[in-house]
C-alpha cells in the first residue's frame, strides 16, 4: 500500500482512538511497556504515516521514501501500532510485544519489524542519527524529506545539542523534528527533574525554524504546522508538540507514574470502556 | 634491528582514505577538529563535499556517521582514540553495533607513545572497550604498511571496524607487497622455543627482542597479531602447540586488550604459561615517546625477560 492517502476528520479520530486501544492492549499484555508518552504522540503519528510520508508498506526501503525516525524509542506501543495499522505487518502480532522470539522488542531493532528505520531506546542518540540520514541524503542531491519524533527527555541529553547545532551548521532543510512535549518523565515533572523550558527559544538559538502548536492533539493545528514547516527553507525545522501525557485515558492523563507501567485488567476494562465511548461518539457525530 | 625506515601509521590512514575516495565517490570522512593532526585534512584538500567537519562534539559525529551509512554512504570516522572510544562509547555500542551500522572509526594516538599531551591524549583501554562489543572489528596494525592495508579492507567489511593507530613514526616491519588479510596474524619469524604476540608498534620490538633472545640461544617465534577481534584461533593455537609458552606485548593496557584475548582464547583452547608485557593499571604521563615507552615497560628488554621468565615456567 503506497501512502500518502487523504483522511476525513473522521478516520483521523478513529484511527487515533484504535492506536490508543491498541497502545494500553499491548502494555496490558505484555505486563510492561510505556503508555504514557506512546499516548501523547498518537495524532501526530496518524497524520505523518497516513497523509504525509511518502511510503510504500509493500516496498519498506523503497529508495525515493521520506524517512521516519523515531528519537523517543520507549513509546514502541505507538510504533508498532501505526506500523501495523499502515500495513507494514499484521496487527494480530502485536500480542507479541515485548515477548521472547517477538519481532516487537521493548525497544526497536532496525532490522524488524518492517517499517523500522533505525533502531533506538537510548535516549540522545537519534536526534543524531537523525540529522545524519538528513545530512547523507543532502550531500547525495536526494530529495527524500527526513522527520523525526523525539521528546523533551531526549533534549536533556547532550549529544542532542550536538546534533542540533550541526542540523543547523549544514542547514539541514530537508529535516523535521518534532518534539512531543509532555513535560513528564519517570522522576516527576521536567521543569523538576531538569528543566528544559524555554525550547522554542532554544532551538531559536540553536538556528531552528521553529514552530509551536499549542494543542499537539489538534489535528488541525498539527496539519498547518507540517504545511507551514514544508514551506520553509535554508534551516532545519522544529514542531514543538504541547501535549498530554497519557492523553485519551482519564487516569493516566499527567500522570508521570504511567510512564512505564502495565494496567491491571480493571485498568485496561476502564480504559478500553473510555475508548469505546468515544469511538462511539466519534461514529455518531456530523 | 637498526636502519629500519621510520613512518607514520596516521600516513597510512590519510593515504588509505584518499587511495578509496577516488575508487569509491560513497566514501566519506567526518573528523572532530582533529583533521590537521589525524592527517584526514588531506582527504578534505582532494574531496571537500565528501568530508565532514563535526567539531568538538564525538557523540554526534559517530551517530552523523550512522546516519550517512544509512543513506548509503560509507563514513571512515576520525579522531584521537580516547575521545572516539571512550567519549562516544554507547552510541558505538548502541547506534553503530547494535545497528550494524557500517561505519569505520579510525583512533589516531593510541598508546603512551603519544608523548608530550600526556594522559589525557595517550588512549590505553580502546582494544578493550572496542573488542566486547558485538559485530565490531578490531584492528591494531604495525606500521604505515599495514594501515594502508587495515583501512583498504575495512572498506570492504560491511559493518562496524576499529582502526587504532599512533602519533609517532615508528619503524617500518613490513613491506607494501607483503600479505594482509583481516582476521588472519602474520608469522613474521618463525621459532620454537616461545611465541611471542604483539600489536602495533610492539610487533618492532618484538623482532628486536627475537634478536637478542637468539643470541642467548632461544628460538622466538614473533606473531603480528594485528586483527585482535576476529582473533585468529589457528595460527596461536599451532604456535603455542609448537613452543609451549607465550608472552604477549601490547602499548595498551594489560587488562581486557590483546593479551587478554590471546588468554581467553588459550585458556579455553591449549592453556600453556603465558606472561603479558604491557601498561599495567596506570594512566601515562607527558614525556618524549621513547622514554616513556622505557618507563612504562614497552621496549624489547622486557619482552625478552618475559619469555625467560615463562620457558622456565614450562618446565
Amino acid at each position: 500500500m503506497k501512502y500518502p492517502i487523504q483522511l476525513t476528520p473522521k478516520e483521523r479520530l478513529l484511527k487515533a482512538v484504535q492506536m490508543r486501544k491498541d497502545i494500553v492492549e499491548m502494555v496490558h499484555a505484555a505486563n510492561s511497556g510505556h503508555p504514557g508518552g506512546s499516548l501523547s504522540s498518537v495524532e501526530v503519528l496518524v497524520h505523518m504515516f497516513y497523509e504525509v510520508l511518502k511510503i510504500d508498506t509493500d516496498n519498506p526501503k523503497w529508495e525515493d521514501r521520506d524517512y521516519f525516525i523515531f528519537c523517543k524509542c520507549h513509546i514502541t506501543p505507538a510504533i508498532y501500532s501505526i506500523l501495523s495499522r499502515v500495513g507494514f505487518f499484521d496487527p494480530a502480532t502485536l500480542n507479541t510485544f515485548r515477548k521472547m522470539g517477538s519481532e516487537l522488542q521493548g525497544h526497536p531493532s532496525r532490522f524488524y519489524p518492517k517499517g523500522i528505520e533505525m533502531s533506538g531506546g537510548s535516549l540522545g542518540q537519534n536526534i543524531s542519527i537523525t540529522q545524519g540520514v538528513a545530512l547523507g541524503l543532502k550531500a547525495q542531491g536526494k530529495a527524500n524529506r527526513v522527520y523525526g519524533l523525539s521528546s523533551e527527555g531526549d533534549l536533556q541529553e547532550g549529544c542532542s545539542w550536538e546534533a542540533l547545532m550541526s542540523a543547523a551548521h549544514y542547514r539541514l532543510d530537508n529535516l523535521t523534528l518534532f518534539v512531543d512535549y509532555n513535560k513528564l518523565q519517570i522522576d516527576g515533572n521536567v521543569e523538576d527533574v531538569m528543566g528544559v523550558a524555554p525550547l522554542d527559544e532554544k532551538f531559536k538559538a540553536f538556528n531552528w525554524h521553529t514552530i509551536v502548536v499549542n494543542d499537539g492533539h489538534d489535528f488541525d493545528e498539527i496539519i498547518a504546522a507540517v504545511k507551514q514547516a514544508e514551506t520553509l527553507t535554508g534551516r532545519p525545522k522544529v514542531i514543538i508538540l504541547n501535549t498530554v501525557k497519557g492523553k485519551g485515558i482519564s487516569f493516566m492523563e499527567n500522570n508521570a507514574g504511567w510512564h512505564g507501567k502495565a494496567p491491571s485488567d480493571e485498568e485496561l476494562k476502564i480504559a478500553l470502556d473510555e475508548l469505546n465511548k468515544k469511538e462511539q461518539e466519534i461514529l455518531t457525530m456530523q | 634491528m637498526a636502519g629500519r625506515e621510520m613512518l607514520l601509521t596516521r600516513q597510512g590512514w590519510a593515504d588509505a582514505l584518499i587511495e578509496l575516495g577516488e575508487k569509491d565517490p560513497k566514501v566519506v570522512v567526518l573528523d572532530a577538529d582533529l583533521a590537521k593532526s589525524t592527517l584526514t585534512s588531506l582527504f578534505k584538500e582532494k574531496f571537500p563535499k565528501r568530508f565532514f567537519d563535526i567539531g568538538i562534539a564525538e557523540q554526534n559525529m559517530i551517530n552523523t556517521a550512522g546516519g550517512l551509512s544509512l543513506t548509503g554512504l560509507i563514513p571512515f570516522v576520525s579522531t584521537y582514540g580516547v575521545f572516539v572510544s571512550g567519549r562516544a562509547w554507547e552510541q558505538i555500542r548502541t547506534s553503530i553495533c547494535y545497528g550494524e551500522l557500517n561505519v569505520k572509526f579510525g583512533g589516531a594516538h593510541g598508546g603512551v607513545s603519544v608523548g608530550p599531551d600526556g594522559a589525557t591524549h595517550q588512549a590505553l583501554e580502546e582494544i578493550t572497550i572496542m573488542r566486547v562489543l558485538p559485530k565490531m572489528t578490531v584492528i591494531v596494525p604495525s606500521d604505515y604498511y599495514e594501515t594502508k592495508k587495515a583501512v583498504l579492507a575495512a572498506a570492504k567489511i560491511n559493518g562496524p571496524v576499529y582502526i587504532r593507530f599512533g602519533r609517532e613514526k615508528v619503524p617500518v616491519v613490513t613491506k607494501a607487497d607483503s600479505l594482509f588479510e583481516v582476521g588472519k596474524a602474520n608469522i613474521m619469524k618463525e621459532g620454537k622455543d616461545v611465541t611471542i604476540v604483539a600489536c602495533g608498534a610492539m610487533v618492532a620490538e618484538a623482532l628486536d627482542a627475537a634478536e637478542i633472545l637468539e643470541k642467548e640461544g632461544i628460538s622466538a617465534e614473533i606473531i603480528n597479531l594485528h586483527t585482535i577481534k576476529p582473533i585468529d584461533k589457528n595460527c596461536l593455537i599451532d604456535s603455542v602447540k609448537k613452543t609451549g609458552c607465550v608472552v604477549t606485548a601490547e602499548e595498551h593496557q594489560m587488562a581486557g586488550g590483546m593479551g587478554s584475548a590471546v588468554f581467553e582464547l588459550l585458556a579455553q583452547n591449549y592453556a600453556v604459561p603465558g606472561e603479558m608485557v604491557g601498561v599495567n593499571d596506570t594512566f601515562g604521563e607527558s614525556g618524549q615517546p621513547r622514554e616513556l615507552m622505557v618507563k612504562y615497560g614497552l621496549t624489547s628488554k622486557e619482552i625478552c625477560e618475559k619469555s625467560k621468565k615463562v620457558i622456565i615456567r614450562k618446565k
